[in-house]
């Protein structure tokens, strides 16, 4: 009877319908599910005036090259969806506003204040979802040092170099040196991925994991190498150019001095 | 021959030989330029003045002072500064202080010797004669009797069977060295051909194992993965994730160049490759998001990772090998199989099968 029951629902017109909109709200809730997974959580909630006041800003000194409604034009690419730690991480350190089209946005002067950053990264924020500023909670550098050297050396130190010193990339590019790098400007760089960085997820490095690089990190700004002088960290390169001119030129000096005759 | 050459004849072969001979034939030459002999000897200024003198003892003293003093200074901050467990920065401060003390105590020694030597020591210039190399014919004669003497006694060459054993055993004694040569030959079968890549194995995140949903790999991603189940401690594990160890990216699916072949091998934009470089096997893993440029850090060897992982600058001659994926009923993403290719770079008989 039931089974019968159901197979004469299936062939009604309206069991179209009921499955179309079943399906739209699977894929739909499950869309965002994955996208919570995925990109930090939004903390902060925005007020209007915040939103009207980081799109006066942004009108008047970004649009000129991310287009009017941050669209992106041929000079810059399309802000919607970045996400406000994005608009946070180019502008606090001052790559944004960029002074100049090249192979890498540098370190600047800082150019807003931290109301203006915020409000700005509102109205970014409000054109679609993407990254949120991260939470407070992951940046006290409160985390595993060891399990974040290891991810970081897996993760960054091929770019970053192990002692976070930075390194070149190609055709001008570089990674930029961490140890002046806040917390907060390295969870953001994570999970935004910016310029030529790529992106690492809250899926596949975890908030958790990202405090234990920042410990890390912080660790290795707070103290000196215990091997002594690390030379900048740059490696083979200066430590061979130090013991080839350096330490054998003073011992090609004590040489010298050996067979000389004393006056 | 002059009678002055005839002189320097018997004059050089006197050395070599009590006996006077004939000296035929033979052309001596003489140098054209004469042994000047040792320089005149210099006066030093220690020599000549006593003000100088005692600056020199004092200059000597000092140096020995400075490494009583650095000895003192290393025994000082032996217990000044000690290694306190935990505290990283304490072992900077220990090393760094006992090593210059230890430097100032040698090193005060030294140059206080060679500055001791050169100044108030004797100077004057000493000529010793080398001796023959050749032994006195009394001396020859000695020896060989001792070592007929030895014959006799041993029965070396009366004894032929244990003489000739002895040849055979010390022949033959080398050989085993030899033969485990061949075990660097063609015993390494084809494990540069295969990797722990196997089909189905999940694709999970290194160093901590969690296998990797393809949901989980956004556009821009880099994920450094290894074959799920591959865990520190494993039998033989550094070997196999040499070979194994993969770069996984997710770019835009408009974005990537693929042949026909390796259509199949990506799956909605992510694909999944080797991160030994075919150069010297360094990992390749620079990855930059916008050129989609892989950079290999040891000789700049660059990869374009969007048409194939094809060589677009350095000394690398081959494509980085692809790992052939796809999703697994509960989305994780697995291989389809091993790389089609040996990963890494050359060796003698890659192309052969």
């Amino acid at each position: 009877m039931m089974k019968k029951k159901i197979n004469g629902m299936r062939r009604s017109p309206k069991a179209l319908g009921i499955v179309l909109f079943a399906g739209l709200l699977a894929v739909g809730t499950g869309y965002t599910a994955v996208n919570a997974a995925v990109s930090p959580k939004v903390q902060s909630v925005r007020t209007a005036e915040e939103i009207a006041l980081g799109k006066k800003l942004f009108l008047s000194n970004c649009s000129s090259c991310h287009g009017k409604n941050a669209e992106g034009t041929a000079n810059a690419p399309s802000l919607i969806g970045v996400g406000e730690a994005s608009v946070d991480f180019q502008v606090s350190t001052g790559r944004m506003p960029g002074a100049a089209s090249g192979p890498q946005l540098e370190v600047k002067p800082v150019q807003f204040t931290e109301e203006q950053t915020s409000a700005m990264a509102a109205y970014i924020g409000s054109l679609a979802d993407g990254p949120s500023i991260p939470d407070a909670a992951y940046l006290q550098a409160n985390g595993n040092p060891t399990v974040g050297g290891e991810l970081f050396r897996i993760n960054c130190a091929m770019c970053h170099n192990a002692g976070g010193a930075g390194g070149a990339l190609t055709e001008g590019k570089y990674a930029p040196n961490l140890m002046k790098s806040s917390a907060k400007t390295i969870y953001e760089a994570m999970v935004t991925g910016p310029q030529n960085m790529p992106v690492f997820n809250e899926a596949n490095i975890t908030p958790e994991e990202k405090n234990d690089i920042i410990t890390y990190l912080t660790y290795l700004q707070n103290n000196r190498s215990v091997g002594g002088e690390e030379l900048g960290n740059l490696g083979p390169v200066v430590e061979g150019l130090l013991a080839w001119l350096g330490l054998l030129g003073l011992l090609v000096t004590i040489t010298v001095w050996l067979g000389a005759k004393s006056n | 021959m002059s009678e002055d050459s005839k002189d320097l004849v018997k004059q050089v072969d006197s050395r070599y030989s009590e006996h006077e001979y004939e000296t035929g034939l033979r052309v001596i030459h003489e140098d054209a330029v004469k042994d000047p002999g040792l320089e005149p000897h210099r006066v030093r200024m220690t020599d000549k003045s006593v003000k100088h003198e005692k600056n020199a003892v004092r200059q000597v003293t000092l140096l020995f002072v400075i490494s009583m003093l650095g000895s003192a200074f290393a025994l000082y901050s032996y217990f000044a500064f000690p290694i306190v467990i935990g505290d990283m920065n304490s072992v900077r401060m220990n090393t760094l202080f006992l090593g210059l003390g230890i430097t100032l105590g040698l090193f005060g020694i030294g140059v206080g010797a060679v500055h001791w030597a050169k100044t108030l020591m004797p100077d004057n210039e000493v000529t010793e004669e080398r001796h023959l190399t050749r032994g006195s014919d009394e001396k020859r004669a000695a020896a060989i009797e001792i070592i007929n003497l030895a014959n006799q006694e041993s029965g070396f060459s009366r004894r032929k069977l244990i003489r000739r054993t002895l040849y055979g055993a010390l022949a033959l004694f080398p050989l085993p060295g030899l033969i485990i040569f061949g075990d660097l030959g063609p015993n390494v079968n084809d494990k540069l051909r295969h990797t722990a890549w196997k089909p189905g194995t999940r694709l999970a995140r290194d160093p901590n194992g969690r296998p990797i949903k393809a949901s989980d790999v956004t556009v821009g991603s880099v994920y450094h993965v290894v074959p799920e189940g591959l865990m520190p401690g494993d039998h033989g594990y550094l070997e196999e994730k040499a070979k194994a160890a993969v770069l996984l990216v997710r770019v835009d699916p408009s974005e990537l160049i693929e042949t026909e072949e390796r259509a199949s091998w990506s799956y909605q934009g992510i694909v999944a490759y080797s991160k030994i470089c075919t150069h010297v096997g360094c990992p390749v893993a620079l990855y930059e998001q916008h050129t989609h440029h892989l950079l290999c850090p040891c000789h700049q060897s660059t990869f374009d990772l969007v048409d194939g992982c094809k060589v677009v600058f350095g000394p690398a001659t081959r494509a980085l090998p692809q790992l052939p994926i796809t999703v697994d009923a509960e989305g994780y993403l697995i291989a389809q199989s091993d790389f089609n290719e040996p990963v890494g770079p050359s060796f003698w008989d890659r192309s052969v099968k």
